[in-house]
């Protein structure tokens, strides 16, 4: 996939790869050049979104633990209440951004082709194919994959990682660089726990707190309406948590890849 | 993952360096990579070939340092090794840990190679 190939080289930043000897630069000694254009990006985009109020959350996960049925059971819950709008990211198709408007929300399809992952001038493209103002909450859908994009700041306010109980419960332990930018671990499918007698809700919890990430963990089922109102609660929280904060919190961006952050980070704040 | 754009990246810094100080080409490279980086020393090695080609650096050995991970206990203060998914306190135990080693892309050092060299 995208280990040799150079999948991220994406529609949205292939401009930055072509220009490969471009002149003029002073030399550094840092090797991140593609991906702190990305961050540079990034963080462009994450001040578009502060200056139209809107809490932006990463959904990550692996292809099919349901982060689009979770988006829809969340639309239902909260939008009287909230105005959300939804971005979504697949390899092809539609059908994603078809189920969310069909909920009555605004949602932008980002058809990444071959890129197993979304990055921020994918991101920041989207963004001029629809409006912020007056949103609340826009939820980025990445592309279903526990490696890529851990690695692609995007300039969420948070990441939300997804584990489905019809996946193991080390999941956390064999996908450490995703697991460990998770501000949320949202364990989903839970109404199918009584007949998955090999899923461990404490064991996923373990690995997650062995990678000494702090992040809560919730328990869902979309499907049967239960647990959302905790998630809701976390939504709401990290809403009014964003909006009153002076610039100072926001830029702590707990939702950045730990690579990004800076060398002696403040220990993670979490939210409610 | 993303060995060959990474490997694209370092080629770019490269490039400058040796356009900076006047260079003909390149003849070593020295990264510094943590396995929480994300990015695979072997896959980057693999990669290396493929994005060498045509540049400055088309001749250039890379070598990788792969760095160990640490951690630093906020509970006892002790600074430890760790393994990639098991980010504990190798002192007491405690998860409650920051990493201060692991996670590094960084560009070491390049030896380059110059015309008016006697070698």
């Amino acid at each position: 996939m995208c280990d040799t190939c150079g999948c991220n080289v994406t529609h949205g930043n292939a401009h930055l790869a072509e220009k490969k000897n471009a002149q003029g630069h002073s030399a550094v000694s840092v090797l991140t050049d593609l991906l702190s254009a990305n961050d540079r990006q990034a963080a462009h985009n994450r001040r578009h979104f502060d200056g139209h109020g809107v809490f932006v959350v990463n959904l990550m996960s692996a292809p099919g633990a349901g982060k689009t049925l979770l988006l829809e059971a969340t639309i239902d819950a909260l939008k009287d209440e909230l105005r959300i709008a939804v971005i979504e990211g697949d390899l092809e198709t539609e059908n994603d951004a078809a189920r969310i408007r069909a909920k009555g929300v605004p949602a932008h399809q980002i058809v990444t082709g071959t890129a197993c992952h979304l990055d921020a001038h994918m991101v920041h493209d989207a963004l001029h194919h629809m409006t912020l103002d007056g949103l609340d909450i826009l939820f980025i859908e990445n592309v279903g994959n526990l490696v890529c994009p851990a690695s692609f700041d995007l300039g969420q306010h948070r990441n939300v990682t997804l584990l489905s109980v019809t996946e193991g419960d080390d999941k956390p332990a064999k996908y450490p660089v995703m697991f460990r930018t998770a501000d949320l671990m949202l364990l989903t499918k839970t109404d199918l726990l009584p007949v998955l007698d090999d899923f461990d809700p404490a064991r996923a919890e373990g690995a997650l707190r062995a990678l000494a990430n702090p992040a809560p963990v919730l328990r869902l089922s979309a499907k049967k309406r239960d647990g959302l109102e905790a998630w809701s609660d976390w939504l709401r929280a990290q809403l009014a948590r964003i909006r009153a904060s002076d610039p100072a919190i926001r830029a702590e961006i707990p939702g950045r890849p730990p690579r990004f952050r800076p060398v002696n980070p403040k220990p993670a704040t979490q939210g409610v | 993952m993303h060995e060959l754009s990474v490997c694209q990246g370092l080629l770019d810094q490269v490039a400058r360096v040796a356009a900076d100080h006047g260079a003909l080409g390149v003849k070593h490279i020295v990264v510094r990579i943590g396995p929480l980086s994300g990015v695979v020393p072997e896959l980057l090695q693999q990669a290396f070939p493929l994005a060498r080609a045509g540049t400055m650096a088309a001749d250039a050995a890379l070598m990788i340092e792969e760095l160990p991970v640490r951690v630093h206990c906020d509970a006892c203060g002790a600074d430890t090794e760790a393994k990639p998914n098991r980010l504990l306190c190798g002192e007491c135990g405690d998860w409650h840990t920051q990493l201060i080693s692991g996670d590094e892309l960084l560009l070491a050092s390049v030896e380059l190679l110059k015309e008016e060299a006697h070698v």
